[in-house]
């Protein structure tokens, strides 16, 4: 019968998942507080109840790629951590064809005191994976994560990055029909995300059914094949990607002039630190793109070079300025001055969110006084989409038939 | 009962005792020798306390041993609900992050107690040997009787653990119960002392009566050895402490699993 046919087809179904959270004026988290609280019982409630999902539905098949969407406290983190079996929803039903992995981020249960080996073997005894088992793959994740050199050092003596690229090497050899994935491609230098983007290529081509949650765009047009967008608890788009993408855009539309101001984290930095980045501030038009950088000069240096960079969500490296290419010249500085420079240029950004690099170096660029990374990070909300990078103006000609 | 030790809870839980104890004396010199060290130092204070300055005990045979025994079972008891009772928010980044039987944590918690007790059984057979004690064939009985304490721990375990998510002030006064039932329990004294109508009570406690049970059952048949068996005379009030150990067992479980299903939103 066609019915039962279509059943099985059937990786994921949602109906009317409500989920709610109390939360407490004061957190009751002492016996006093219990006890003060049971004499007033009666006279007021002392908690609010959050409504974090609101009788949601929806159905994933079989060899889909399933994005959801939406901004941050939307409740699709909720949503995912209730598909995982980490929460327990108030009502409604989510049913469950086929095994699901059960983590929802890279690196659960990383011991920083433990050695790298050591802790493979624990992500992957957490991963349902017997010793026996771990082994035996041992190796494959060892090479796959390119750290043989490090594996006996203790976790804490590795960088976050390299930590990133451990645990999603184990995480890759999780054996089961449904993968759970909640924006891992927010972390990880640019080689860690193209490895990223690799292996969801190779899910979709095994037809492997995957939740991705994100508020990478791109990322859902280029892999999702369906998608849902949950804004304050319930579902206000689904279906086709380009509706979901454009639905979720448009919540950023009525910021279109939003100023997002990064202050400076000296873990992203570089650099000798004679002149350092203090502040970027950048202005996003429908026209243009503005950018001013507050440097201030700690030890007396000549003429510097002032630059900065723009990336794409995946780190690619799209616009870069400076001050020798613009031919613009600087004076020496002392200590304690204070630079401000602007850099202006046409939209024509696609909408996306992206990333600036603020930097300063001598003329000669063999000295960099500061290099700082992330330094703003800014949204460019555009009608209609586009899976290009850029999204300039465009005048169609004269359409000549003949 | 199967499911619940499935291939891949047993990967799980052995991979956190492994991690619980390679975790646990991190840093110190002298190691693992301090899950030995501790009982034997505690017990060498006590030891001089009581049967050397205040001269307890001096109408039990073996007394060191007797002492040593108590101490070893109840510093069992009490590792074990302490270290469960924080076990599952101390792993609060697993319980929000990932699904796992949330059980197995706190029983992971518990299997670490229990290989203290394993090794810290082996002092006991060394000051057996050095104060001449015989085997008896009551040393049967041992390992039921640890069982019975175990029992009664991971019922108090779980109910701790899952009481702890909610409430922090558990821990404190599960300090203050444990030094009471420290001293409710015959550990440093001898029953034989107290009269027949307060030994009623005191041996209604399973504490109390495993640990006689287990010092008769391996130390001394002597009558000052005073167990449950003794007090009543084989009447059905043996079997009050036993109940306990199983309703503490019981309740455990349904507060633990009724608990369960909130962890990774509370903690």
């Amino acid at each position: 019968m066609p019915d039962t046919v279509k059943d099985t087809e059937v990786a994921i179904s949602v109906s009317n998942v409500s989920k709610s959270f109390k939360l407490p004026h004061e957190k009751l988290t002492s016996i006093k507080g219990l006890l003060i609280n049971t004499f007033r019982r009666g006279s007021k409630s002392t908690y609010d109840i959050q409504q974090v999902l609101d009788d949601v539905s929806f159905e994933v098949k079989q060899g889909e790629f399933f994005g959801i969407v939406g901004r941050n406290g939307s409740g699709k983190s909720t949503m995912l951590k209730l598909l995982a079996g980490i929460y327990t929803q108030d009502s409604g039903g989510i049913d469950i064809h086929g095994s699901l992995t059960p983590f929802i981020e890279l690196g659960v249960g990383f011991n920083q005191e433990l050695t790298g080996r050591e802790n493979v073997f624990l992500n992957g005894s957490l991963l349902g994976f017997s010793r026996a088992e771990m082994l035996a793959m041992y190796d494959d994740i060892v090479l796959f994560s390119e750290l043989e050199r490090f594996m006996d050092q203790k976790l804490k003596n590795y960088s976050s990055g390299m930590q990133v690229r451990l645990a999603f090497s184990i995480a890759i050899k999780a054996q089961s029909d449904i993968l759970l994935i909640d924006e891992v491609l927010a972390v990880g230098d640019a080689a860690f995300q193209k490895k990223c983007y690799d292996y969801f290529m190779k899910l979709k081509r095994e037809k492997k059914t995957v939740i991705l949650v994100t508020h990478d765009m791109s990322a859902v047009r280029l892999y999702c094949d369906s998608a849902i967008m949950i804004d304050k608890g319930k579902i206000v788009q689904s279906g086709k990607i380009e509706r979901v993408a454009q639905a979720y855009q448009r919540l950023f539309n009525d910021e279109i002039a939003e100023t997002v101001s990064g202050e400076p984290d000296d873990q992203k930095r570089w650099g000798t630190g004679k002149v350092r980045a203090k502040k970027v501030d950048v202005k996003v038009t429908a026209e243009n793109i503005k950018i001013t950088a507050n440097y201030t000069c700690v030890k007396a240096v000549d003429a510097p070079v002032f630059g900065f960079n723009v990336y794409s969500p995946r780190g690619m490296n799209l616009l870069e300025g400076n001050t020798i290419r613009e031919k613009v010249e600087t004076k020496p500085l002392k200590p304690g001055e204070n630079v401000t420079i602007t850099w202006q240029f046409p939209n024509v950004l696609a909408s996306d969110t992206y990333n600036i690099s603020v930097s300063t170096c001598d003329l000669g660029i063999h000295e960099f006084y500061d290099w700082l990374n992330e330094a703003a990070t800014f949204i460019v909300p555009k009608d209609g989409s586009t899976a290009a990078f850029i999204d300039p103006p465009l005048q169609v000609g004269k359409i000549t038939y003949s | 009962m199967r499911q619940y030790f499935s291939k891949q809870n047993r990967a799980l839980l052995s991979e956190l005792v492994r991690t619980d104890f390679k975790l646990r004396y991190q840093g110190s010199v002298l190691g693992y020798a301090w899950s030995l060290l501790r009982p034997l130092l505690l017990f060498g204070v006590l030891y001089v306390i009581f049967a050397v300055v205040l001269r307890t005990g001096t109408e039990i045979p073996h007394f060191p041993v007797y002492l040593l025994l108590g101490l070893i079972i109840w510093t069992f008891f009490t590792d074990m609900t302490q270290q469960s009772l924080g076990s599952i928010v101390g792993r609060g980044d697993l319980i929000r992050k990932i699904r796992i039987p949330r059980w197995i944590i706190v029983f992971s918690s518990s299997i670490s107690a229990l290989i203290s007790l394993v090794l810290n059984m082996v002092i006991v057979m060394i000051a057996m040997i050095i104060n001449h004690v015989d085997i008896m064939s009551t040393v049967a009985y041992l390992p039921l009787i640890l069982v019975e304490v175990y029992v009664f721990g991971l019922g108090i375990s779980l109910f701790l653990a899952a009481a702890f998510v909610k409430y922090r002030d558990i821990t404190y006064i599960w300090e203050v119960l444990l030094q009471v039932g420290f001293y409710a329990t015959p550990i440093l004294y001898s029953m034989s002392n107290i009269p027949l109508r307060y030994q009623k009570f005191q041996i209604l406690n399973p504490m109390a009566q495993a640990i006689q049970d287990a010092r008769y059952a391996l130390v001394s048949h002597d009558p000052h050895v005073i167990t449950i068996f003794r007090i009543f005379n084989g009447g059905w009030y043996m079997l009050i402490p036993f109940a306990i150990v199983l309703v503490a067992l019981l309740w455990g479980i349904y507060y633990f699993k009724k608990e369960s299903r909130f962890f990774a939103e509370n903690i």
